[in-house]
């Protein structure tokens, strides 16, 4: 019988090794594995190399790894945000290494290395810091530069669903880059909502095959989910939003 | 000083260019306002790089859901019709230039087309690009929306720009506070002056030749 599930988030995170280079799935903290975050701090690793769209958001998270000081480095598109205020003083005090990737050839290099792709031309950067240095083609009279895929040891991504297989269904804008960083990895560990029974998901409505995934780990009703507005993050006017008592003590979180 | 519209009325200004049917990014920032003066009973299909067509306003505060937000990072709601794919489909849109139009910011705008959006080079700025390049380079129109002048006075159209570049020679059309400029053959056309602007004024606002 093939049981991709795990008990808990500790032993999906089992293993991960010091200056590993781990893919973060989310897009600010949609889709951001939180709890699979939580237990990569208590588990321990370090000087890790850090892939994911941006730079954690808030306290928790991606933001509370990179304040734990276990990134040496981190590879996203779009660090500087109202609220990321842990990398933001860990960036300026010279103890993170940041590298910028333009949001579409960081998705597509990860695809790349998903799909065994060796390395393509992309339009995007052209001219620009970004492509400094990198091998520049005109094919039918459009500029590209080269771009090589990003492959990792470990990624950690949040889906809704899965089965014993590691089928997965995203929710909403919430799949963002967990497709493409479920098949770069070496080991994909997944935290899902529930585990649903192998064949109740409808085959058409898989999105990501479980042939990507290693891990799953059932973390429960995300204690948001519902709820007005982001725990520990800020709302749409910019204000901090407060978890009442009953959504934290009932909560996954 | 001569006639400047609101960011609103720019906004409106943008929207009354975009045409039933058409696939729309919107960016981050003021851009994004042009959502609310697109005519509500036409079909125009907003994307968001994170991965949705069909993105509708802002919810309420009780509709909020986390899962469903926009590239700022705003709650959004989506429309019937919507759909929802991954980052790599995302931009494989913009990129393979399936998007009809996109509206960005702008530091400066350079008579060739080029775009300066992403970063001032400043020592101590912390560099942020996210999708501003491949929309840059993707979308068949880009639409800038900016003030016309920074607020120490200098033009954001310039002969070059001196800031990083976002793309190159990507540029259709700026709408700024005080008119609408085209980018024909390297050099900006008025389109169209807000007011009491003229080309004369212009002129002399920008320091370039304009036509």
């Amino acid at each position: 019988m093939i049981d991709k599930t795990v008990p808990d988030a500790a032993v999906a995170v089992a293993g991960i090794a010091d200056g590993s280079t781990v893919m973060i799935g989310g897009f600010g903290r949609a889709g951001q594995p939180v709890e699979l975050i939580e237990a990569l701090i208590a588990q321990g690793a370090g000087d890790l190399t850090v892939v994911s769209n941006n730079a954690g958001n808030g306290e928790t998270g991606l933001a509370a790894l990179l304040a734990e000081r276990r990134v040496r480095k981190i590879m996203c598109s779009f660090p500087r945000q109202h609220d990321s205020w842990v990398f933001d003083g860990l960036y300026r005090a010279g103890e993170i290494e940041l590298e910028i990737v333009p949001q579409g050839n960081l998705a597509e290099r990860i695809r790349a290395a998903g799909a065994g792709i060796g390395a393509f031309f992309s339009p995007t950067g052209v001219g620009t810091p970004l492509a400094e240095g990198k091998e520049e083609r005109v094919i039918d009279g459009r500029r590209y530069v080269l771009e090589y895929p990003i492959s990792a040891d470990v990624a950690l991504i949040s889906a809704l669903a899965a089965d014993r297989w590691g089928n997965l269904v995203y929710r909403e804008t919430a799949r963002n880059f967990g497709p493409v960083m479920a098949s770069a990895a070496a080991t994909t560990i997944v935290q899902v909502d529930e585990v649903v029974p192998l064949g109740s998901i409808d085959p058409e409505r898989v999105v990501t095959p479980g042939l990507f995934v290693d891990r799953v780990v059932a973390i429960g009703r995300r204690a948001w989910l519902g709820a007005d507005g982001f725990i520990g993050g800020v709302d749409v006017e910019g204000r901090a939003v407060i978890a009442d008592g009953a959504a934290r003590e009932g909560g996954a979180r | 000083m001569t006639t400047r519209i609101t960011r609103d009325e720019v906004a409106a200004r943008i929207a009354a260019d975009i045409p039933e049917g058409a696939v729309v990014n919107l960016g981050i920032g003021a851009p994004t306002t042009v959502a609310n003066f697109l005519p509500s009973d036409l079909e125009i299909i907003l994307h968001t790089e994170n991965g949705l067509l069909g993105m509708g306003p802002a919810p309420t505060a009780a509709g909020i859901d986390p899962d469903l937000i926009n590239a700022g990072k705003q709650p959004v709601t989506v429309l019937p019709g919507a759909s929802y794919f991954h980052h790599a489909d995302s931009f494989a849109m913009m990129r393979g230039g399936h998007l009809d139009v996109c509206v960005l910011g702008a530091f400066q705008v350079a008579q060739n087309g080029d775009l300066a959006n992403w970063s001032t080079g400043a020592p101590g700025a912390i560099p942020a690009v996210g999708g501003a390049m491949d929309l840059a380079i993707g979308a068949k129109q880009v639409f800038v929306m900016t003030d016309l002048l920074a607020k120490d006075g200098s033009s954001k159209l310039v002969d070059d720009c001196t800031y990083p570049l976002t793309g190159v020679g990507c540029v259709t059309r700026v709408y700024t506070d005080h008119a609408v400029f085209d980018v024909v053959d390297g050099r900006f056309v008025v389109r169209e002056c807000f007011g009491d602007n003229t080309l004369e004024s212009l002129r002399a606002l920008t320091g370039l030749e304009l036509s």
